[in-house]
């Protein structure tokens, strides 16, 4: 069936992304590139994460969640705290980052994911704000002033990171479990009559969404030498959405291009806060004016490749099944 | 036909939105294996009921009861995986899925397969999803599908759309299947096609069928029994050839045609 | 006697927010639309007004009714550009244009005069301290409560009254239908932005009078929370709008009051979150059902 030549394309991914690495590392060893586009690459690392874990909880699920910089947060502070505080080593810092977000994803999902549309947006925005002010609030993390953590974050740990989400989330999403996710994206109340556990998905997803957010974090705060609660404020959380929406609802590999080509905008226009945020605003605009549905729609890349070999494929396909 | 205890028994159930009783008192018993239509003018309460039954809405008065079990208060999902499924009278298809994923969804809750399994790609997913796959064929070939399995749902037809909800709503398993006008928008060719189509799925999955129907023909040739709702209650009960003589009824239909 | 000061500072920070969530509820009862730019659109009043007084040398209420005016254009002019394309678009769409517009307004203020705060120059009204049972309360409270009160009632009047009042509540409860009865939809609803804006700009100039300090990114905290009090009085309600404000200003004083001020800006979302659960339509709010 499909499974093998889906297989076939994923050994190939791996392989690429596999050859990728090395020649990004040896460049690193060499001192060929310098430490700008270093950096750069870091961020674009981290974004496509972020793009892809609310990607799962809007594109997929329909769950427009505007708070994600508040699971960010959770993730950074909590992997500092292992890190620096208690000394551990950065691979337990970086999955706690990553557990301790999930669980305030389950505790923020729980009651939240009751509502919907505007008023969860609304909602999700709010906790986001209160993650902020309650670290604000800590001592413990250095309040407003922030809390100094070591630069830890390795090409190796970002490259593994992204590629263990895109895995994750993709798998996840190509599976009855997906699906079901799509389906309360689609129509609530028919994936309710079709035996869905439409919450039970919808806390699902805002879970691993959660869990990638703060691996996100981890590695984001690892990246700095200082974090403060004004990092993550609710531009933090637009910066995030306009992945997706610029990328397309419904389309992860939509939400990484766009993960990609607005970090190294806003790179080039570091200088230009003003002039970033006009741009992205415009950009929110305009899109939605002429096409709502993103850069690629709920499509996905390798859609591209397929559509060639399927233009008329339909019912032979279908005997494809009988035989295999 | 006469079983002891009824599949379906409806006892006394209503419903009141604000201070207006949109469906009240109504009791009906549904056996194994029958086809029962409910019949009634525009804004009788059909829609209503059939939320009732599918706990969309929750009834203020009364109990329904599958199998001797109470479904009051359950959410629809569960009363969904008790066995009962539906479809909507206006379309209510995953449309940005494809045709086969649609069915595949509603025969979800029959997946063994875990979220972790399909995350890591353990064998356990391969074989989950090429059962939910092979089944989710063999219910697109009943209802002449699979040549659409991989468009998506909102490109076909409305004819089809109306069909792929049908086979959506029977691979959720369900004992008792609940039919919102499936034959609405469609011609007579079409719709007596779709007739015979439910009474062969009926027999092969030994369903039992509640139909709403607007055409009165085609209701009274097909079903066992008909229930008439009017003002949300329910005024008559009987075979066609009872509800066809009923005064009631023809009161209730002044102004529209009966048969 | 502490107690008190912080009872009259909460309402009238409460009466600000009751001034701007005003215009969310109008809108969002017409359009079904969280106009995020509306916070800004109380920036811009704060600035208009700010500019009246210190440029054009007038006095507070011509310089009032000038930032009204500004904003009640600038709220149409909003409306007509990004929103009226999208009135049949998803939800989602038009939330992230509406974040699109807000961002665009507070940015390109700072691109244009920079992200330097501004001072309301502090003559701009009588200062003097009343003595109510032994409290001293600044004129200054009761003026801005005052000005509040008088533009509610105005309000109220419009909305009752008023030909274009009745249209905005035919509309608002059914468009389609409004749009049969020969209502002219689109200028109804640009008349809501109009007073919807009109409203966030006075509420601005208030701001500035008795909070000193304004700034382009000012309206983004009270316009949430203006938007929190909207949502708790039940949203589309004009008079759960005003006392939703002035409940969520008075939580917020008690919360200082208590010794817990850097916890305030928490608290509005707090009560959101609480309201959204647990009382979703709103103090005043009628229960709606989605049509299956």
């Amino acid at each position: 069936m499909t499974n093998i030549k889906n297989a076939k394309g994923f050994w190939l991914s791996i392989l690429l992304a596999i050859v990728f690495f090395v020649v990004v590392q040896f460049l690193i060893n060499g001192a060929l590139i310098n430490d700008f586009y270093i950096n750069t690459l870091f961020f674009i690392g981290i974004n496509i994460i972020l793009a892809v874990s609310l990607h799962l909880i809007i594109g997929i699920t329909g769950q427009f969640s505007i708070g994600h910089a508040g699971f960010l947060a959770v993730g950074a502070y909590a992997s500092a705290i292992i890190s620096m505080k208690l000394e551990l080593p950065f691979a337990l810092a970086l999955v706690t980052g990553g557990i301790v977000a999930a669980v305030a994803g389950l505790i923020i999902g729980i009651p939240s994911l009751r509502l919907k549309g505007d008023y969860l947006a609304i909602a999700t925005l709010g906790f986001g704000e209160i993650v902020r002010i309650i670290f604000l609030n800590i001592d413990y993390v250095g309040g407003a002033s922030g809390m100094q953590v070591s630069h830890m974050t390795t090409w190796p740990w970002i490259f593994v990171s992204v590629l263990v989400t895109i895995i994750v989330i993709t798998n996840f999403t190509n599976s009855t479990h997906g699906r079901a996710c799509i389906s309360v994206r689609e129509d609530e109340t028919a994936a309710d009559a079709m035996g869905i556990n439409t919450t039970y998905y919808k806390v699902v997803a805002f879970v691993i969404g959660s869990f990638f957010a703060g691996i996100a974090g981890a590695l984001y705060a690892h990246n700095f030498y200082i974090i403060q609660p004004s990092n993550f404020g609710f531009l933090k959380s637009f910066d995030i959405l306009i992945f997706v929406v610029l990328g397309g609802l419904g389309s992860m590999s939509g939400a990484v291009i766009a993960a990609i080509l607005l970090t190294i905008i806003s790179t080039f226009l570091q200088d230009y806060p003003e002039t970033r945020m006009i741009i992205y605003s415009l950009v929110l605009i305009v899109m939605m004016l002429y096409r709502p549905q993103g850069l690629m729609g709920t499509k996905e890349i390798t859609s591209f490749f397929k559509k060639r070999k399927n233009v008329e494929g339909g019912p032979k396909d279908g005997n494809h099944h009988t035989v295999a | 036909m006469e079983t002891t205890t009824p599949l379906l028994k409806v006892d006394q159930v209503g419903i009141q939105f604000g201070g207006l009783k949109a469906v009240s008192g109504v009791n009906a018993e549904l056996f194994q294996g029958e086809l029962v239509g409910l019949i009634g003018p525009n804004g009788a309460g059909k829609t209503t009921f059939f939320n009732l039954l599918t706990g969309v809405y929750v009834p203020t008065e009364g109990q329904i009861l599958l199998n001797g079990e109470k479904l009051n208060k359950l959410p629809p999902f569960k009363i969904t995986r008790k066995g009962i499924s539906r479809t909507f009278q206006n379309i209510r298809l995953f449309s940005e899925l494809s045709v086969i994923d649609n069915v595949k969804v509603a025969y979800h809750s029959l997946a063994k397969h875990t979220a972790i399994s399909s995350i890591f790609r353990l064998p356990g997913h391969f074989s989950g999803e090429q059962v939910m796959d092979e089944k989710a064929i063999e219910f697109l070939k009943i209802f002449n599908l699979d040549g659409f399995k991989d468009e998506k749902a909102k490109n076909l037809p409305y004819g089809q759309q109306r069909r792929l909800e049908i086979a959506r709503a029977l691979a959720a398993n369900p004992r008792l299947l609940l039919l919102d006008e499936p034959a609405a928008g469609m011609n007579p060719h079409e719709t007596k096609e779709l007739m015979n189509l439910i009474a062969f799925i009926r027999e092969r999955f030994s369903l039992t069928v509640l139909l709403i129907e607007h055409d009165m023909p085609l209701v009274m040739g097909v079903c066992d029994r008909i229930y008439v709702l009017d003002h949300g209650q329910l005024i008559a009960q009987g075979t066609p050839e009872e509800i066809r003589n009923n005064p009631k009824v023809i009161e209730a239909y002044l102004g529209e045609e009966v048969s | 006697m502490e107690f008190v000061q912080q009872l009259v500072n909460g309402i009238s920070l409460g009466s600000i927010y009751a001034l701007i969530a005003l215009g969310y509820t109008m809108v969002y009862g017409i359009v079904k639309l969280i106009n995020f730019a509306h916070g800004d659109v109380f920036m811009v009043g704060a600035f208009v007004g700010f500019y009246a007084i210190t440029i054009l040398d007038m006095s507070f209420f011509p310089a009032l009714i000038l930032a009204m005016v500004v904003c009640a254009l600038f709220g149409i002019l909003v409306e007509r550009i990004a929103y009226k394309p999208l009135r049949n678009a998803t939800r989602i769409a038009a939330l992230i244009t509406a974040i699109g517009v807000s961002l665009l307004i507070e940015y390109g203020v700072i691109y244009f005069r920079g992200a330097q705060p501004e001072a309301y120059p502090g003559d701009v009204l009588p200062t003097s301290s009343i003595d109510i049972f032994g409290v001293a309360i600044s004129s200054q409270s009761l003026f801005i409560l005052t000005i509040s009160i008088v533009l509610m009632v105005i309000l109220q009047f419009i909305v009752h009254k008023t030909k274009i009042g009745k249209a905005m509540r035919a509309v608002s409860f059914d468009a389609e239908a409004a749009r049969l009865m020969g209502i002219n939809v689109d200028n109804t609803i640009s008349a809501t932005f109009a007073i919807g804006s009109a409203l966030a700009g006075a509420a601005g100039v208030i701001f500035g009078t008795y909070y000193i300090k304004i700034e382009p990114l000012m309206g983004v905290l009270p316009g949430l929370k203006a938007f929190v009090a909207a949502v708790l009085g039940g949203i589309g309600i004009i008079p759960g709008a005003m006392v939703g404000g002035l409940l969520l200003g008075l939580i917020e004083s008690l919360v200082s009051a208590f010794g817990y001020s850097l916890w305030r800006d928490a608290v509005a979302f707090v009560v959101l979150i609480l309201i959204l659960i647990f009382l979703p339509s709103g103090l005043f709010g009628k229960n709606r059902r989605e049509k299956v």
